[in-house]
Formats: C-alpha cells, structure tokens, sequence
C-alpha cells in the first residue's frame, strides 16, 4: 500500500521512499497484504506491530492512525475527505492521521471488504461515507472496550478524545497506541447497529482542515504514474490509427530500427502501433520516423458537417423517444398568445488531464501487474486480466494518484490494455506507456456532441404555458453497451430533466411539458467528461428559460422562482446564489448579469456570473457566485475547491473548448489548438454552501454544469442576443 | 556527452543534441519533479529555472545549454522567495492533484524574484501555466500571500 503521511508542515516535506519493486518481489507483509511500493524496511518491520482493527483503521504503538481509502484520488480531496469522516468516528488524533491505498488485487482477495473503488459520478464520498464512518466507529468501539477491559471497568464509563482513553473515577488514562493490539483480537460489534454522530456535532469532519497530501506537491517529490522507475524498464510511444474505427495495416519498421536506443516496433491490438525504446524521447521520435499504413474504413467519410446534418435530422425526426409527457404541450403551445423557440449546439469537447495518458505494465508467465492512474482500479483489474490472459489472483494493479481524471480514466481502460498488449511481447520486462499530447487529444472519449430544440408558449400576463424540448446527440451508454440500448432510449442523455427526484431532477414544473430525446450517434467515442450531459442540458434549459423571460418581460430570476414552487432545494440555492451575488442591486456601468440553477449528482447547484463585454468583443468575466446544497460539508475547503475547479473547466469549455471532426480524424491537436482557461481570464469565484443534512449529494461535478448557462445568460444581458451555440471564440461579440 | 550544471551539481549525460532538456532532466539525470504536458511550450508543467529566467525546458534542446548555465528543478528551489512560495501554496491549499504545481512554483517563484510585490496584472503576464484542475483564484492568493510573508520578514 501507498502511504501518505500527514503532512501539514512543509518546512520538512515528508520524502517518502520510494523502493519500487514488484509485491512479490517486495515481499513485505503487513497484516496479511502486499505492499506494491515498499516502505523502508525499518518502517516494514514496525508495521508488524500495528493493529489492524478493521479494514479501514490501523492503529500503531505510537498512536497513529493509519485510514485506509478504496477510492482514487485526482485533486478533488476524496481521500482527505474520507479520512475526516473515519477520523470523526474514530476519535482519533487528526494530527496522527496518516492514509493508504488498498489495491484491486487485495480487494477481490478479501470478497471487495473496502467495495466500490470506482472513482466517478461525484460518489466517493457520497457512496461510501455510512460504511467508512461505521468503520471508524467500529474502530473505537473495539479500543474502548479493551482499556475497559484492561481497567476492568464498565465501557460506558470511559471517555475519549484525540485517541487519549480516559476513565475518571479513577483517574486513569491510556491511548490508543498502547491498547490497540488488545483491541484487535476483540471481536468486532455489529456495524449496522452503531448509532453514528449527528453532523451537527462533528469535529474533524465539517471543518475546513487541510489536505492531507499536500507536501510532496511542493517539492517535485511526488511519484505520479508517468514518473514510475523500475529496474529494467522499457519506454513507450502509442499511434493510433487518425481515424476512429481504422485499423492498422502495416509500418515499416526498418526505417527506425536504426535509431538510438529502439528495442523494437510492435503492432497494438488491431488499431495501434507502438515504438519500444530505452527511453521515452527515443520511443517517440521513432515513431514520428515511422512510415505506418492505415485502413481508415468508413469513418474516414464522416466530418463536423456531416455530423450536424444528422443531429438536426434528429431535431425534426418521427419516432423519438418521449421522456416525460406532461399534459399537451405542443397544444398549449400551438394556442398561446407568444411563442418562442430556439435551437442551441455544443460541441465535441475533449478531457485533457494534466498528466497525460500512461501504465507501466509488466507481465510474466504467472504474473500480471500494472502501475498506473486510474479512476477505477477494479476496472484495471479486469482489463489486466483478460489482456494478460492471466487469472485475476494473479494480476495486481497499483494506482498512483492521478494526474487529473475528469471521467478519462474511468471503465474504459484503454491505454492500460495497451500497456498490457506491449509489455506482454517483453516477458517480465516492465513497459511504461506514455500518450504523447497529441495522442491524447486526438484519442479520447469526448464529451458527446448534442443539439436542442425548445419551444415555449407564454400567454397574456407572461406566464409560461408549456414547454417542449428534444435533444439530438450521441449516447454514452450506446457506445458502451450497445446492447442496452433500444429505440433510442437513453434516459442519462436527458441528465437534469429528470421528474424523478434525488439525482439530477429537473427543478421546475411547466403546466405543460414534452421532454423528448433523439439518439444520433457518430463513429467518435465518447464518455463521462466532468458533469456529463448536465453541462449540455443546463446550456439548453437555462439559456432558453431566459430567452423566455426577456420575452414575457420578466426578470429571469423572479420568472424561475414562480415555476419552481414544488422544488424548494432547487429554489434555496437559486435564492442563495441571488442573495450573496446581490442580484438587484446596481452593477458598475458596462456589467451584466446572469443567472442559472441546475441538479446533478445529487446536488443542487446555481450560479451568477458578471461580465462585460469590451469594444473589441471580449468577454470579460469578473465574479462568479456559486451556491451549492451538496446535502453535507465534509470539507468546506475542498468543496470550495471543487467549486472553484469547476468555473475554471465550465469556462474553458465555454470560451474555447471544441474538438472538430475531418476526414474522420480530429482536427485539434495540443493545448494551442484547444485551448484552456489560463490564470488571467479566472474570474473571483465565490463559493456558498448550504447544506441541509437531509441526503449526500456530490461534489466534483455538480456546479460545473451552472456554470456556462450564467455566463452565456449575462451576455444576453449584455447583448440582447442570445447565444446559442458554443464555444465563444467562434462568436462574434462586437 | 554534454556537462550539465542541475541543482549545483555537474551531471554528464549522453543524448542527442536535439534532445528536449525536459527528457534529459526526466530520462537522463532522473529528476522527475519537472513535468511533461504539452511538449510544445503551450501549458509550462515543464517550466524550470535557467540562469534564474523561468523556461519552458520542453522547447529547449540539450544542444542550446552551455556546461556554464544554471539549471534549477523544483527539487532544489530553495531560495527564501521560493521558500515563502511553497509556504504559501500549502497554506491556501493550492494544488488540487499537483500535477502541473512544480511549474507554477517556478513560475511564481521567479515572478516574485523579479518583482517582490507583483500587482493582479504582474500576475496575469507571468502566471500563464496551465492547470486543468482549476487552481488559479488559489495561486493568484498564494502569490499574494508569498509576497506579504517575504516583506513581513523584511520588516522584521
């Protein structure tokens, strides 16, 4: 397991280190599991000390904890959020706290004791907090009753704080350290009946504490994935075939064979080629040398025209899918005194993590491991398995903190089958897989491309009669699992429209209202990008909803509250945005406001974004103001963060995201040709949260989709035009 | 085989002459603080100190690099205004999965250098590193901060 020590002082940065080796090979044992990346062996043998109370708490002699975390962590503070919540119940010392990560392997080994380890959906907390604080709790239950034990006294007598164990009748203290191993061996009470703390009383959790894994962030000494050294290892640079869907038809590997330091040219798959090399640079150069033939089959046809023709065939289209049918909307429509319609587009959008795309794998002939980042180790797992061709007991998968994830390295696990298909031709071997920039770019599961249609019929005193929306896009779930989809139904890609509560309801009732979907899907891949379709969805509804206010001549807020009687959370953050961002008072001559409030993940989210425009027509955004009902604060801080993450991701994606299709293939290529918010154009963020203790939203992704709405339903305000396709750079402002 | 002065330490390293100082500084000597995200100069997780200038070592061939130029990584940043930088990129909490923070640490570092007390726009021109989780309102505070902090030690 990877360790992370608390590490709040930076004066002396905790340098963990780090002996890489394989498990076997490593052969430290602590409590029964592997440790992929070693510690030193002073530290190993400690750890034969520590009592392990259950599979989330590890206590030492020295009365630290040790919390364990089953999901990833990209940034979004998951991990320190998770070990607020054990630390919490567990009554521990936070400043002795101190996390790792269980492996896949160790995982499937123990019939998945830490469950999920997916990574996505905004769920690592909100999925897991009741089992990990039942853990915690457990934890301490166990502890109490050993020094109760010890003392010989009843448990309901002693008291605990910051893992010091009191009992003050008789004035006797001890601490967590000295009766951990004691506790271990007592038989663990039934988690389902512990009676957890009310969140009104939280101390570690609820609070703003700092991460956990900050340190080595600052010094350079933090290992991610693409920085892996091994013994022996081989680097490697990927091509895929340009055109989604071609296959690779040969290469001629004897123009580079030549270069320093080539090992060998090996096909991928059916699709992909790859130079091995002693080291990166060599890898990569070689294969920009490389002549390759490709078969760029039918997808070769397609481009960013043909692929709209369809989309507004789909607008139009008999046979679609009805979501929700609420009374007769395209009647009341036909008979209301003003109608108003519109059509809006987003793009293709591509994820461009951070770090790019990589997996060091190393297979032998009974054993398959990787290192690698991923938001979902299980997915690893099985994708090592059945690429290795090995039983999955004997595949092991060891996640690095990811340089970033955004829904790129979720189930799909396609460069980590790649590292697989390479090392396997170099048994025993390790084979670092790098994406260069451009293979990233150009090889991703985009963010899938859509257009809406909305109508609205608003009578005589500017109420909205009925509303009629039909989206026309590509579905994730369809290129996923083909299989489950059938006439066109794919519910996800109506995100935030939802009737149903709890998840991504849609937080307004029309008197009358016809939701439909048209599937049009393309030969590009696509999936989870940070939000999903509620970032399309809240483009269409919100934007669309103000267009229909500025017709009856409303004001976009008081025209959203008079629909949004029946959805009071969605109300209270529209409410909460509004006041903080103070939207009836005056604004500095040349600043507009806009305003937006949407629901994914669980959550419930609004914004108010303030810009101006100047006379060469750019867009200035000056403040944003989010609010948030994530249902519970683990960590205001990291919420704020996430907030903060989202305005800057939503505002690349509106100003400039966009991935182009021609010829097939896409056009873009590295982060000069799709461009990314830079520190300059970041707006002042200001982050509200109001959680109501009623239910467990999520945090990553929730606000994201509020964002791009309020900023394109300011320049409206601006304006007077609204804007219905993006990104902005294609706009013509002035 | 080319001489290089990294971190104050003379490394002799055999690459190519058009070999990026990035995969030197990665493949060659093993410091691998120093980030690939771009290879075009486009997002700056590469970004290291030559003479004291931050560069964007993903664009400057080993060719380009005399025995007699400074390196400087994010593993040997050490002055007291990079001190006052990470002391203050910890505080705020700064970096989300830090993946693109060794580059915006040299960036702010040589920014507060040049220019101890940096206004918002000094900010804008010098901080035009790329992170993707969105950390930019946290490193405009920070380098704030970090200025405050070294004219504080000033004073005092």
């Amino acid at each position: 397991m990877k360790k992370i020590a608390n590490g709040s002082a930076i004066a002396n940065p905790s340098r963990r280190q780090f002996v890489v080796g394989s498990a076997t090979a490593a052969g430290g044992l602590a409590l029964g599991m592997h440790l992929p990346i070693l510690m030193g062996s002073a530290e190993a043998a400690d750890a034969l000390s520590d009592a392990e109370l259950n599979v989330w708490v590890v206590v030492k002699p020295d009365d630290s904890c040790l919390i364990r975390i089953a999901r990833s962590e990209m940034g979004q503070g998951t991990a320190t959020g998770l070990a607020q919540l054990v630390a919490e119940e567990l009554e521990c010392d936070w400043k002795k706290v101190s996390i790792e990560f269980p492996t896949p392997g160790q995982n499937a080994a123990k019939k998945r004791a830490w469950g999920n380890m997916s990574t996505g959906g905004s769920a690592g907390i909100r999925t897991s907090q009741d089992y990990v604080r039942r853990g915690g709790a457990a934890a301490r239950i166990m502890l109490l009753q050993a020094a109760a034990d010890q003392w010989k006294v009843p448990v309901g007598e002693l008291a605990v704080s910051e893992g010091v164990i009191t009992h003050a009748a008789s004035k006797r203290k001890t601490s967590y350290g000295k009766v951990a191993t004691a506790a271990a061996k007592l038989t663990p009470p039934d988690e389902k009946a512990i009676v957890l703390k009310d969140p009104h009383n939280w101390k570690v959790a609820g609070h703003a504490l700092h991460r956990l894994d900050t340190a080595d962030k600052l010094n350079g000494g933090k290992v991610f994935s693409i920085d892996l050294k091994l013994p022996g290892m081989l680097n490697a640079a990927i091509k895929q075939s340009p055109v989604f869907g071609g296959k690779l038809v040969s290469f001629d590997d004897t123009k580079v064979l030549n270069r320093p330091g080539v090992k060998r040219v090996v096909k991928v798959n059916d699709s992909a080629v790859a130079v091995v090399a002693d080291t990166w640079w060599h890898a990569k150069t070689a294969l920009d040398a490389l002549p390759i033939v490709w078969d760029e089959g039918e997808g070769a046809t397609q481009s960013s025209a043909t692929i709209a023709a369809r989309l507004q065939e789909g607008l139009t289209a008999d046979n679609v899918f009805a979501h929700r049918n609420e009374g007769d909307a395209m009647k009341a429509i036909a008979a209301s005194a003003k109608k108003i319609e519109a059509v809006y587009s987003t793009p293709f959008l591509a994820h461009g993590c951070m770090e790019p795309m990589n997996c060091t794998a190393k297979i032998s002939a009974d054993r398959a491991e990787v290192w690698l980042p991923t938001q979902n180790g299980e997915a690893s797992h099985t994708a090592l398995a059945e690429e290795s061709g090995l039983p999955p007991a004997q595949c092991e998968v060891y996640k690095l903190d990811l340089g970033t994830g955004f829904g790129r390295r979720g189930g799909t696990q396609d460069y980590t089958r790649q590292a697989v298909a390479i090392a396997k031709q170099f048994p025993g071997v390790p084979v670092k897989l790098i994406w260069s920039r451009e293979e990233d770019i150009q090889h991703d599961f985009y963010r899938p491309i859509s257009q809406a249609k909305l109508s609205a019929g608003i009578d005589a005193d500017g109420n909205l009669t009925a509303l009629h929306a039909r989206v026309a896009g590509q579905s994730i779930n369809a290129f996923f699992n083909p299989t489950l989809m059938k006439d066109g139904k794919d519910e996800r890609l109506l995100q935030g429209f939802y009737e149903k509560p709890g998840d991504a309801q849609l937080g307004y009732t029309f008197p009358n209202f016809l939701l439909e979907y048209a599937m049009r899907n393309t030969h590009v891949p696509v999936g989870p990008w940070r939000g999903v379709n509620t970032n399309q969805n809240g483009v269409y509804m919100e934007c669309f909803l103000d267009e229909v206010a500025r017709a009856a001549g409303k004001d976009p807020l008081e025209f959203r509250r008079a629909l949004m009687k029946n959805h009071p959370k969605h109300l209270g953050v529209l409410n909460a945005a509004a006041e903080k961002a103070g939207w009836n008072k005056p604004l500095p001559k040349g600043v507009f406001r806009g305003i937006a409030q949407f629901m994914g993940y669980g959550s419930y989210s609004a914004a108010v974004a303030e810009v101006s425009i100047g006379k060469d027509g750019k867009v200035k955004v000056h403040r944003m103001v989010l609010a948030l009902n994530c249902g519970h604060a683990v960590n205001p801080g990291q919420i704020a963060a996430q907030v903060e993450g989202s305005v800057a991701y939503g505002l690349s994606a509106a100003f400039y995201g966009e991935i182009n299709i021609d010829k097939g293939r896409v056009s873009q290529s590295n982060f000069h040709d799709y461009g990314v918010l830079k520190l300059a154009d970041m707006p002042k963020v200001e982050t509200v949260i109001v959680p109501t203790y009623d239910f467990w939203g999520g945090v990553g992704e929730p606000t994201i989709c509020v964002v791009s709405p309020a900023l394109l339903n300011a320049i409206y305000a601006a304006t007077g035009k609204p804007v219905r396709s993006l990104p902005l750079k294609n706009l013509q402002m002035a | 085989m080319t001489t290089l002065n990294i971190n104050g330490k003379m490394h002799n390293v055999t690459a190519e002459d058009d070999t990026p100082l990035l995969w030197v500084i990665r493949e060659q000597v093993g410091l691998t603080g120093t980030k690939y995200g771009c290879g075009v100069a486009a997002c700056g997780a590469c970004s290291v100190h030559l003479n004291g200038a931050v560069v964007r070592s993903c664009s400057i061939p080993l060719s380009a690099i005399k025995a007699t130029d400074k390196i400087v990584t994010i593993e040997a940043v050490a002055t007291p205004v990079a001190k006052a930088v990470q002391h203050a990129w910890a505080e705020l909490d700064v970096p989300q999965c830090g993946y693109c923070q060794s580059g915006q640490i040299m960036a702010a570092t040589a920014l507060l250098a040049a220019k101890p007390k940096p206004t918002d726009q000094d900010i804008d021109a010098a901080m035009t590193n790329i992170c993707r989780c969105g950390t930019y309102q946290r490193i405009r505070a920070a380098v704030h901060l970090a200025a405050e902090s070294m004219t504080h030690k000033a004073k005092a």
